[in-house]
């Protein structure tokens, strides 16, 4: 057991990695069952990312996310009915079903929403990291991509912007080796993303994105950092995405021995082994994969249950009504 | 009242929103020590400091973006975009952003977003710096768009437009900003959505924007001579369109000449005819006219420059098609 991370703690991750696992795994069949509409971009094998940096987070902490987005909301502590219901397309959904799973928010959460263009988010945090300096508070604000968006004109504007202006804005790269079905050599020279940050004269952490303990403790120290005024912070989280692109993707660029090696080191199993290493009980852990597949089930019925949008609806909440003085 | 320029009246607006509320900043490039490409801020830094006026790496993206997520985090963002041209490398944070963040999130959060920009040519600017692209926004639903075509109305929107919880789009235009008009020495707005009867006329409705308004009370001096009454409606703001007032006006004359400086085809002159033509129809006497520039990039030499651009003569024929027309 890593002896920097309480046990508590580590039960913590773990719990939170199961709850993104369990509720993709649940999504999955239900997309397939066509419960859900639309587009699915799981976080099946990254759950160590979102985990291990939500973790090091405050609630009042802002995070946006990419178009693959239930862990992070799910790790800043989404509720799986409201996120099942905006997947179902219920009115009862985070987003009132005008969302869905592309752009699943909770800004009452710090979640500033799913984002369906790929480097978006980078620059947009930097202005919720500019609220926090200007404010003078010490919250922290944290960018989720992939290193297809460290590509995006975006990204370079951002980290720019965020160094020039020492923003508490932290930037993490999830590495899965792919722009949707391009691979990484493909699309990009440099083997580490982030070598980029030094462009910035900003610091940068590279860590296994499948291990939560070390994610945690790269996030803690990026957010220590920049909770001070210390700056912003690149952190690579080297990673894999163990289902396609999107559900149904036929992953004709990838190999069957390739996923397998990555299933191997699966975020899960390998937290599971830490936790059981250091004695935790395994019943303790079986008792909370007990209780997210217990919650997973009120979700879904939650969901099936929930009444749909009224079309009257659809045109409502595109503009702020006037303040009354107006 | 106090004559006084259309730079003048907008800085005033900013200097007056700054000391309103802490939480209103400004962002763009060059806009501090150097006051702005067209000198509107100039001397708000002293005033306000570095912290509430921020000068930007030249990086549109990351400007728009970062007042994006300021304004979904409770500031009030004023970012500036130096040439209305530059937007087409930074779209994504408007229209996909900007507009859809509310929307798409079911109402959880606002953005009290104001993005000033230029517009408009005669300056041999050439292709790249003289382009009218309000109807690419008007598109978009989520936006609010403003086109102040004198210093009252300049001070009034932009005031406005920095209170509504909602992006708003300002559209200045660089040929107005030396021009003087007057303007009430106390704080006042001017609420968008309501158009301006600038000229009242029994003849035809001219239906003007931006500089195009100017060039429309020219063009109505001309016409008078020849017993032509023109009223001349200036919208003031695109979004939301005041149609209720272009139709009223129609529905008097019976003709519709609608006049703005970006190219004809797509324009929003097409929009407002289509919306006027729906309500109006059995008023018109005439098909309606458009009068905007020919359809070109604009070039640089100036009688190339001018022979694109549309001005009075242009609305002068076009009025007079509208008198001429017998079906």
């Amino acid at each position: 057991m890593d002896e920097k991370i309480p046990k508590e703690l580590a039960l913590q991750l773990y719990e939170t990695m199961q709850r993104i696992r369990s509720f993709e795994m649940a999504v999955v069949e239900l997309f397939a069952r066509g419960k859900i509409p639309g587009f699915l971009h799981t976080y099946v094998g990254e759950e160590a990312v979102a985990a291990g940096v939500c973790a090091a987070l405050r609630p009042d902490d802002k995070i946006i996310s990419t178009h693959r987005g239930h862990g992070h909301l799910i790790a800043k502590g989404g509720r799986l009915d409201l996120m099942m219901a905006e997947l179902f397309g219920k009115r009862t959904g985070y987003c009132k079903g005008k969302g869905g799973s592309m752009h699943i928010a909770e800004p009452d959460l710090g979640m500033l929403g799913a984002n369906a263009i790929v480097g978006a988010g980078i620059a947009i945090i930097n202005g919720a990291a500019l609220t926090a300096q200007y404010l003078g508070t010490d919250q922290v604000a944290v960018a989720f991509f992939g290193d297809g968006a460290s590509n995006t004109g975006v990204f370079h504007e951002a980290l720019n912007m965020a160094s020039v202006w020492n923003l508490p804005s932290i930037f993490v790269c999830e590495n899965n080796g792919y722009a949707e079905s391009t691979p990484k050599h493909q699309h990009q020279k440099i083997k580490d993303v982030a070598v980029r940050a030094v462009a910035y004269d900003m610091p940068s952490i590279i860590v296994d994105g499948n291990d939560v303990g070390a994610v945690y403790r790269a996030a803690q120290e990026a957010v220590a950092r920049a909770r001070v005024g210390g700056g912003p912070t690149l952190i690579e989280a080297k990673t894999y995405r163990l289902r396609g692109h999107y559900e149904g993707d036929p992953q004709m660029y990838r190999t069957r021995e390739e996923i397998e090696s990555w299933e191997k080191k699966c975020p899960l199993e390998r937290w599971r082994k830490v936790l059981l290493a250091a004695d935790v009980p395994a019943e303790g852990i079986e008792e909370i994969d007990r209780r997210i597949e217990q919650e997973l089930k009120e979700a879904v019925a939650f969901a099936e249950e929930s009444p749909l949008p009224d079309p009257a609806e659809a045109r409502s909440d595109i503009f702020t009504p006037l303040p009354a003085e107006m | 009242m106090v004559q006084m320029t259309y730079r003048e009246a907008l800085k005033q607006a900013l200097r007056e929103e700054l000391q309103n509320d802490e939480r209103v900043f400004m962002l763009g490039e060059d806009i501090a020590e150097f006051g702005g490409t067209f000198k509107v801020s100039l001397g708000l830094l002293e005033e306000f400091g570095p912290r509430r006026i921020r000068n930007t790496p030249l990086s549109e993206s990351a400007i728009l973006g970062a007042a994006v997520g300021a304004a979904a985090t409770g500031l009030r963002p004023i970012a500036e975009i130096m040439y209305s041209d530059f937007f087409a490398v930074a779209l994504d944070q408007v229209v996909n952003q900007a507009a859809k963040m509310r929307y798409m999130f079911g109402g959880k959060l606002s953005l009290p977003l104001t993005i000033r920009t230029t517009m408009g040519g005669r300056r041999s600017a050439a292709a790249q710096h003289s382009q009218c692209l309000e109807a690419w926004f008007m598109h978009v639903p989520g936006l609010k768009i403003a086109m102040p075509s004198n210093a009252y109305d300049a001070k009034g929107l932009l005031k406005s437009g920095v209170r509504d919880p909602n992006p708003t789009i300002i559209f200045e235009n660089k040929m107005l900003y030396n021009t003087s008009g007057e303007v009430p020495e106390e704080p006042y707005f001017v609420p968008w959505g309501r158009a301006n009867v600038v000229r009242e006329g029994t003849d035809v409705t001219v239906v003007a924007l931006s500089d195009m308004v100017d060039f429309s009370l020219k063009a109505a001096e001309r016409l008078a001579d020849e017993g032509i009454s023109l009223e001349v409606i200036d919208p003031r703001t695109l979004v939301p369109l005041d149609i209720d007032t272009i139709v009223q006006s129609v529905q008097k004359t019976g003709r519709l000449v609608i006049a703005h400086e970006a190219c004809v085809t797509g324009g929003v002159g097409a929009e407002i005819g289509s919306q006027a033509a729906y309500h109006a129809l059995d008023y018109l006497t005439a098909p309606i006219e458009r009068v905007g520039a020919k359809d070109s990039p604009i070039p640089f030499s100036p009688i190339l420059e001018r022979e694109i651009l549309p001005d009075d003569q242009d609305v002068v024929d076009a009025v007079h098609r509208t008198i001429d027309y017998s079906a």
